[in-house]
Order: C-alpha cells, then structure tokens, then sequence
C-alpha cells in the first residue's frame, strides 16, 4: 500500500516535469536542425550557432540584456541594502507605510508598472522639453538637450526600480534576525558607526544580501513586459527581440541563443549546488568531529 | 546609532516617490483625461465595449489559477515527504525552466501545437487522426489546438505553474512536524491529518501562490498573442494595443490599466483578509 502510493506520488511529479521540460528540450533539439523548421527534422548540424554569431540584431540584444541587468542588479543591490538598513532602524509607523509602497512594484501587474512607467517617463521628457528650451532661448553658456527619448537610460531606471524591492525583501529578514547589541557591542569596543557597519552588520546579512542580489539578476533577464514599455525603440533585450520575431518567423538561431543561455545557467547551478553539498557534507564531518 | 542609520532610506524614498508613486499618479491622470487635456470620464464609459474582453480575461486566468492549485499543490505536496537530496533536486528542476525566457518557452508550444506541429504529427503516426475520422465520419487531417482558449489556458499553466508549486512547497516545508504527530496520537486518520492540519496550515502557500499566478495571468499579452493568434484578445492585448498597436489612445489604455489595478488589489485585500482570519484561528 505503502510503496504503490508512493509510486504514484513520483509519477505525478514526473509528469509535471515532462510536461516543464518537454518545450525546453524540443527547443533545444530544433537549435541543431539543419533545416530551418522548428518542426521538422532535417538532419544534425551546427549552422544556425554559426549564423547566430554574425547576426548583428542578435547579439546587440543579448549584450544589451546582460548589461541592463549587470547594471540594475548592482545599483539594486547597493541601494537596497541601504535602503533595508533604513528602514529597519526607522520608526514602526513610517517603516510600515513605506513597506507598503515598496510592495507596490511586486504586488502591481507587470504591464501597470510599464504602462505607468512609460506614461512618466513621456510626461517628464515633455516638461523637460519645454524647460530646456526655455533656458536655452534664455542664455547660452549650456545648452541642454531638448528632445529625450525612451531608450537604455529608462530601460536601467525601470530595471533598478523593480528590483530594488526584491533586494530589500530579502535583506530586510535577515537584519531582523541580527542581534541588536551587535552593534552597540561594536561601537561599546571603539568602532565608529561607519566601521560598526562594515565590520558587524554588512557580514551578518551577507546572505540576504547575495540572494536579493540573484533574485534581482533573474527578474532582470527575464523581465519582458517591462522592457518592452520602457525601452522605446532605440534599445531592445533579448526578450524584445524574441517578441518582434514571434510576429512573423523566428530563426532557429534564437533557439541555438536559448540553448547556450540555458546550458550557462545550468552550469552555473551545477557549481553551486555541488559547492553548496560539499560545505554541507564538511560541516557534517565537522560535527561528528566534534 | 539607529536614528543615522534610518538616513540611508533617504534616497530610496526619494526614488520611489519619483519612480513608484509619481507613475501611478501619472496613469491615473491619464485615465481621467480627454485627449486634449480636459478632465473626462468618457474613458470609463468607452470600456464597456470591452466587458467581453475583461469577462475572458478573468474566466481564462481563474481556469489556469485553478488547474496550478489543483496540480501544484499535490506536487509540492509529495515533494516535500521525499528525502533533502530528492528535494534540492527537484526545486532546481522547478526553478530552472524560469530561467529560459517565456517567450521562447510559449515559442516552442506554437511548434508542439501547430496544425503540423509535433503533437499533430505523433497523432498521425499514431493512428490517432485516423481512428477519431473512422468514429465521428470527420474528415480531418489534424486537430486545431493552436488559437483557441485551451492553448491560452495551458501557456498560462506551463509558465506560471512554478509560481504556484514554490510558495506551497516553501510553507509545507516549514510545517511543524509533532503537531502532525500530536494529530496522530490523538487519533486522526491520514486523510483528518491532511484536512485538519496540513491543508489549513498550508494556506498562506497557497493563498500567495493564487495570487503569483492569477495577477499575471489576468494581464498578460504575450501569450494570448501567441497562442491564441489575436484571437482571443485579453486585458493585456487591449492595454498593449492602446500604448503599441495602431489603437494609439493612451487615456484609455491608462483607464483600463486602472480598472484591472483596482479589480486585482480589491481581490486580493478581500482574500489577505480571509486568510489572515485563518491564521488567527489556527494560532488559537
């Protein structure tokens, strides 16, 4: 009874794997077809990993992702964490109504944050128009650009903005956990506040810190609604550029893109979780040791 | 030492009244604007021509919300009786596939689902097409899956599954294990333990985890677009079309986005509430 009902258990949860990977693994498999059908098999070969690497459209994309979210991810992170430490020696009052509208990117519909956003943006670069033009008919020591576009500066504004919650969400715990006579232990020992913060505070939510930081990287990259309402026409994300080619043919170069993108990922994941097993195995020994 | 300390927030404030607050601002405005700047309520009345898209939008989401629950929740279930190896395993394999774009993800269900796509291709090998025309005198040559609600509804299911099965999985991992066992000596069944332990405790899982899929689900238009072919225009389609498309009317597309705003954080203080009360009563 006992083992069948297990049986049952693990055959559910292979399906619903199959049923998660089966997409991805087609995708895959049709990145090295040499024909040009994602649904019909013409035989192996490595042409479209070729090709990808000469498409201009491309690689911009891809470059364009990687350091939108390179950059997002660091300001997030650094502003975050500032801004969690702030917060958590706040007032409760103040700090509760100002967690409220942190959690407003999270809670919103990705579309309302990029509508929202994109409506902003083109109202500001409006008022500005007019003020740069009015300084400029005024005097002529600085000219100021009169006409701003959306483009990479909104795309980071708009990147930094949805990822800075995610940052303090999940530093803001772990400064909780922290003993509070920690840092007046330090400044008791002669720190000054900067160093009570460098020494004391910053290594105890280190965690929180690193693991903001990789939920912020992954909301980058695989941010498209967003994007697409903040960027303008002048920079486009990988994601971007999958959306405009899902409107008439995509290449199966996106898919040898996909592919490459996923086998770093999983690379990646590989190396932390056997780096992870590995602590844990010696802290293990270690005990026992003990 | 704490009052300097809550100056670092100083800047976040500024940005988020800037970045967060003054955008929303900005929509409402939009929302009640005339396309010359007046004030008018001409936007909210104009929606109601689209009562049908937003009656689809939300029957569409609640059935992909509804078919995550009922699957995520036996699988992160199950998951969490499995030993910590199978367990790290697992949430891996969950997290990973959200590492790859949705767009290309719902890309590959267009190859799988086309009229000659793959599944359409293995029913034939299969004898599949043939048997259904020999039983219902049909004369097909493949099933349609693309462009209809089904294919929308299992977009919505294959890309926020995930977000559903975390949240669950994270809280019944945290679960008490000797109130269970307390259960038990007092006599509760396996399927009591389940009903009056497990499932109530459960709930703060699943109710954020309703509430992962369902927003997004409500308001996406990428996948409508590509599964259903612009067919079945959704709340997201309709906004996209007012910012993007050639339906260029941004006051109303702001309006719309309002509404679906207002609709999602009304549902969701209502269910937050009904919630809490069972954390309450759970604690007592």
């Amino acid at each position: 009874m006992k083992k069948s009902n297990r049986f049952g258990n693990r055959l559910l949860m292979a399906l619903v794997f199959l049923f998660l990977y089966a997409p991805i693994l087609i995708l895959i498999i049709f990145s090295f077809n040499a024909g040009n059908s994602s649904s019909v098999w013409k035989g192996f070969s490595l042409a479209w990993y070729g090709k990808l690497f000469h498409n201009r459209l491309i690689m911009q994309s891809v470059y364009t992702t990687l350091i939108v979210s390179f950059l997002a991810t660091a300001i997030a992170t650094v502003a975050g964490t500032f801004a969690a430490i702030g917060f958590y020696a706040m007032r409760r009052k103040l700090r509760d109504s100002l967690v409220t509208v942190n959690n407003i990117p999270m809670m919103n519909a990705d579309i309302v944050t990029g509508v929202s956003l994109c409506l902003f943006f083109v109202a500001f670069f409006n008022g500005w128009g007019s003020f740069a033009g009015w300084l400029n008919s005024i005097q002529s020591v600085i000219v100021l650009p009169t006409r701003l576009t959306l483009g990479f500066g909104t795309l980071l504004i708009a990147h930094i903005s949805f990822n800075i919650p995610y940052v303090i969400l999940s530093v803001g715990p772990k400064l909780r956990q922290m003993d509070k006579n920690l840092i007046d232990a330090a400044q008791d020992l002669g720190c000054t506040w900067m160093q009570a913060f460098w020494k004391v505070v910053l290594p105890e939510i280190k965690p929180g810190i690193v693991s903001g930081a990789l939920t912020a990287f992954t909301m980058s990259i695989d941010d498209f609604v967003i994007s697409y309402f903040t960027a303008g026409s002048s920079a486009s994300t990988l994601a971007m550029t999958i959306y405009g080619m899902t409107k008439k043919r995509v290449s199966p170069q996106i898919n040898a893109v996909s592919t490459l993108l996923f086998a770093a990922v999983l690379l990646l994941l590989v190396i932390i979780n056997v780096r992870e097993a590995r602590q844990e195995k010696r802290a293990a020994e270690n005990r026992i040791n003990l | 030492m704490k009052n300097k300390l809550s100056r670092l927030a100083v800047p976040y404030v500024v940005w988020m009244a800037l970045f967060v607050v003054a955008p929303i601002i900005m929509m409402v405005i939009y929302a009640f604007s005339a396309s010359n700047g007046g004030f008018t309520l001409n936007n909210f009345v104009k929606m109601g021509a689209y009562a049908e898209v937003f009656i689809r939008s939300f029957k569409l989401a609640l059935i992909a919300t509804a078919i995550c629950l009922l699957v995520g929740y036996p699988v992160s279930y199950f998951m969490s009786k499995e030993g910590p190896r199978f367990q790290r395993m697992a949430m891996v394999l969950i997290m990973l596939p959200m590492w790859m774009n949705f767009l290309l993800r719902t890309y590959s269900w267009m190859t799988i689902l086309e009229n000659n796509g793959l599944l359409n291709q293995l029913f034939q090998k299969i004898g599949l097409i043939a048997l259904y025309n020999r039983m219902t005198g049909a004369d097909l040559s493949y099933f349609p899956m693309m462009n209809t609600q089904g294919a929308v509804v299992l977009g919505m299911v294959y890309n926020y599954l995930p977000f559903m099965i975390l949240p669950i999985y994270s809280v019944i991992i945290k679960l008490d294990g000797s109130l269970i066992e307390a259960a038990r000596d007092l006599g509760a069944g396996s399927a009591t333990v389940f009903r009056r332990v497990i499932l109530p405790l459960s709930l703060p899982g699943v109710l954020s985890g309703i509430t992962m899929v369902f927003v997004p689900a409500v308001s996406t238009f990428a996948i409508s677009q590509m599964l259903g072919g612009g067919t079945e225009l959704l709340l997201g389609d309709l906004i996209e079309q007012q910012f993007m498309g050639g339906a260029y009317n941004p006051q109303l597309g702001a309006a719309i986005s309002l509404v679906m705003m207002v609709i999602v954080v009304v549902c969701m203080l209502v269910m937050n509430r009904f919630g809490e009360g069972e954390e309450q009563a759970v604690m007592l």
